[in-house]
């Protein structure tokens, strides 16, 4: 990752909960756990020690249980809690540390924030509260007002302009949450579990909405949740908190193949993984399988059932049975000839697939190159693995 | 003087409290009697100002302007309830005393959110103030009035500008406390939502704080002016005319007629008021789409003339 890509790195970033907070971050410093820190001073250390960057254009998860530190976190970033010690940069100019007037810039400029209880003004209507974040920045009421006209109609609700929060459903007046971050066009976006209180249906409905926006407008988007399958449909990259630690962070096929913990691990307990891995992650490439064809009868070592006949470039010509000697028979695939299996295709697609055919799975890339095979018992040991 | 004793020490160790009260009180009157006749100055103004207005309004059309402000404020029930009361005053003669009485509380009222609003909102800020300031409301509203009619009395003279002092001495503290506790119950995430989005304090006071603590600042306003109504009859001690004066010579006179003549009066000028201050704050807790040009007498002539309010679309709760 260059630099140039990170739009918002966190630098050994603390947070401590509690009127003795230097004498905390001394004990940690001496190397103390956050339990012990706890059991000897009472002071709660809700960030421990993360560092990590967001890319420019990414939607980021962090996911974790309560009291793991999300909502903190995503709170430091715009200095609504005061980290403890550590540095925080957006676009490489450091966030912590900023006076009062630019923090306030900030804030109004760079950064959007929709909440998890909606936090619209019950006085305002529609169209004042999406330009609430405008108007607080001192722009013109004509200019305002024809920016959150335009952020309503982003989210779908052009002609609700004048109507009054308590008028709109739980998932309208997210919408007009949404309305109001955008309306200010941050470089940021944070979503504090925006979507934890609403019901799944119009949960699923908001988070495609979020995916629509976020590939129209390439907007960073760093998102809290504590839904693994909200974190692994929205989030390009996830980040996993424990206990104020960020254990892990990855795309979600990496922290399903490669869960740092146990903790990890127990999140994806239940999830359907087949719906977010690819043949490419379970293929295995087994050499003395494979044989290049050369107008000779192929031959294979002895214990392989079935044997993978290349071409030239290392494509697939046929799959032939190994204990069969006659050469007509051998033949029992062509390349392209059934469902094509790509590195790319879901798991969950190659299942019917492997139940059809006898022999494994062939997994090509996408010129039709060889690049490995799924059988019957990685894809059992891979879907009870998790 | 007798031995000092554990068991009574109080015989021989005390405070003379009431000695330092006298001493202080007239050290002040000596030396700083023009302080004080400074403080009447603005008071004796708004007091002179709303009185002149109030008794040179001829009653039909006091009734008349009250009942159309009734109906502004809460619809065409109110506007005859205004009508009733208001007309009852004068059928029973009271009108200008009632006058008078009324210049007293609307004074002592507009003093009242002159500082306790601005002082409910420093101690919404600062727990500390809010400390100091509790003990000091609860000697206010606990105080019985007499204590400090006296010393008012050296300090101010008698006359209506010290009865409007005395009341706003006790009808200050649920202003100051509703205030405060308007602007802390304003939702946490409101708060958040608006420093998120850059709120300086003062965008904060009056963009979200002030707004949502509104009707609980309305509810403060009422208090005030029913304690005000109810502090008059005792200011009438230091020579306050109005209402409070009928009750006190009715009293002293043992004519019962002045008396109750007085008290019905009190009663039904709390009804009006009482009714159309409660209306105002339930106003700010009702509908907010609704604005206030859309209804009652403005919202008529608005219509009339072409400019009413716009049609207002179906909406889905």
């Amino acid at each position: 990752m260059t630099h140039a890509d990170e739009i918002l790195s966190v630098k050994n970033i603390y947070k401590v909960f509690g009127p003795h907070a230097d004498v905390a971050m001394n004990m940690v410093h001496a190397g103390a756990s956050k339990h012990e820190v706890f059991e000897k001073t009472g002071q709660v250390i809700g960030v421990f020690d993360a560092t990590f960057s967001v890319k420019r254009g990414e939607i980021f998860v962090i996911m974790g249980l309560s009291g793991s530190g999300k909502s903190t976190m995503v709170r430091l970033f715009n200095r609504l809690i005061e980290p403890t010690s550590g540095s925080i940069y957006l676009n490489g100019k450091e966030i912590t540390g900023l006076s009062d007037k630019a923090l306030l810039d900030v804030r109004r400029k760079e950064m959007g924030m929709v909440f998890q209880s909606f936090a619209l003004m019950p006085h305002m209507s529609v169209l004042e509260n999406t330009a609430f974040g405008l108007e607080i920045s001192g722009i013109s009421e004509t200019e305002r007002n024809k920016r959150a006209r335009e952020a309503l109609c982003q989210v779908g609700l052009a002609g609700h302009e004048h109507s009054y929060p308590h008028q709109l459903s739980g998932g309208m007046q997210q919408r007009v949450g949404l309305a109001r971050a955008l309306a200010n066009d941050p470089t940021i976006l944070l979503m504090d579990e925006a979507f934890s209180a609403l019901d799944p249906l119009i949960r699923s409905e908001m988070q495609g909405e979020l995916i629509r926006l976020q590939a129209e407008q390439k907007r960073t988007i760093i998102f809290i949740s504590h839904d693994i399958e909200e974190a692994i449909r929205i989030g390009h990259r996830i980040a996993i908190m424990e206990g104020g630690r960020v254990v892990q962070i990855g795309t979600p096929q990496e922290l399903i193949n490669q869960p740092a913990n146990d903790y990890v691990r127990t999140f994806f307990k239940g999830f359907d993984s087949s719906r977010v891995l690819k043949a490419g992650d379970v293929a295995r490439l087994d050499p003395s399988a494979t044989c290049r064809a050369n107008g000779n009868l192929p031959t294979f070592a002895a214990g392989i059932d079935f044997g993978y006949l290349l071409g030239d470039h290392g494509q697939l010509l046929a799959v032939v049975d190994a204990h069969d000697d006659s050469a007509s028979e051998a033949i029992r695939h062509h390349a392209h000839e059934q469902h094509p299996v790509y590195l790319d295709t879901p798991l969950h697609e190659v299942l019917n697939i492997a139940a059809s055919l006898p022999y494994p799975v062939p997994v090509l890339d996408h010129h039709g190159v060889f690049r490995g095979t799924v059988s019957k018992n990685q894809l059992l040991q891979t879907l009870s693995r998790n | 003087m007798s031995e000092f004793s554990f068991l009574d020490p109080f015989q021989s160790v005390a405070i003379p409290l009431g000695d330092w009260v006298t001493h202080t009180l007239n050290f002040l009157v000596h030396h700083f009697r023009d302080v004080f006749r400074g403080i009447r100055w603005p008071i004796d103004q708004v007091l002179n100002g709303i009185e002149f207005i109030l008794q040179s309004i001829p009653p039909s059309i006091g009734i008349l302007l009250s009942s159309l402000l009734g109906w502004q404020l809460a619809g065409k029930r109110m506007a005859l309830l205004c009508f009733i009361t208001l007309t009852l005053l004068g059928l029973i003669g009271v009108w200008s005393a009632s006058m008078t009485t009324l210049a007293l509380v609307l004074t002592s009222v507009f003093f009242c959110a002159l500082i306790g609003i601005p002082l409910g909102i420093l101690c919404a800020r600062s727990n500390r103030l809010e400390q100091v300031t509790r003990p000091l409301l609860d000697a206010m509203q606990t105080l019985p009035a007499f204590v400090y009619l006296v010393p008012v009395v050296m300090l101010f003279g008698i006359g209506n500008v010290p009865g409007v002092l005395v009341t706003i001495v006790f009808a200050l503290p649920p202003l100051v406390r509703l205030t405060n506790l308007g602007i802390r119950q304003v939702p946490e995430d409101k708060i958040e939502a608006a420093r998120a989005f850059g709120c300086t304090p003062r965008q904060m006071l009056t963009r979200v704080q002030l707004p949502l603590a509104t009707s609980n600042i309305m509810a403060g306003l009422n208090q005030t002016l029913m304690l005000s109504l109810s502090m008059v009859v005792i200011a009438s001690m230091i020579s306050v005319g109005g209402l409070g004066q009928m009750v006190l010579r009715g009293i002293g006179r043992l004519d019962m007629g002045l008396a109750t003549v007085g008290g019905v009066g009190l009663v039904l000028l709390a009804i009006f008021l009482d009714r159309l201050t409660q209306a105002m704050g339930a106003r700010t807790a009702a509908d907010p789409s609704l604005r206030w040009y859309h209804t009652g007498p403005v919202g008529l002539i608005t219509r009339l003339y072409g400019a009413g309010r716009p049609a207002r679309q179906p909406h889905s709760a």
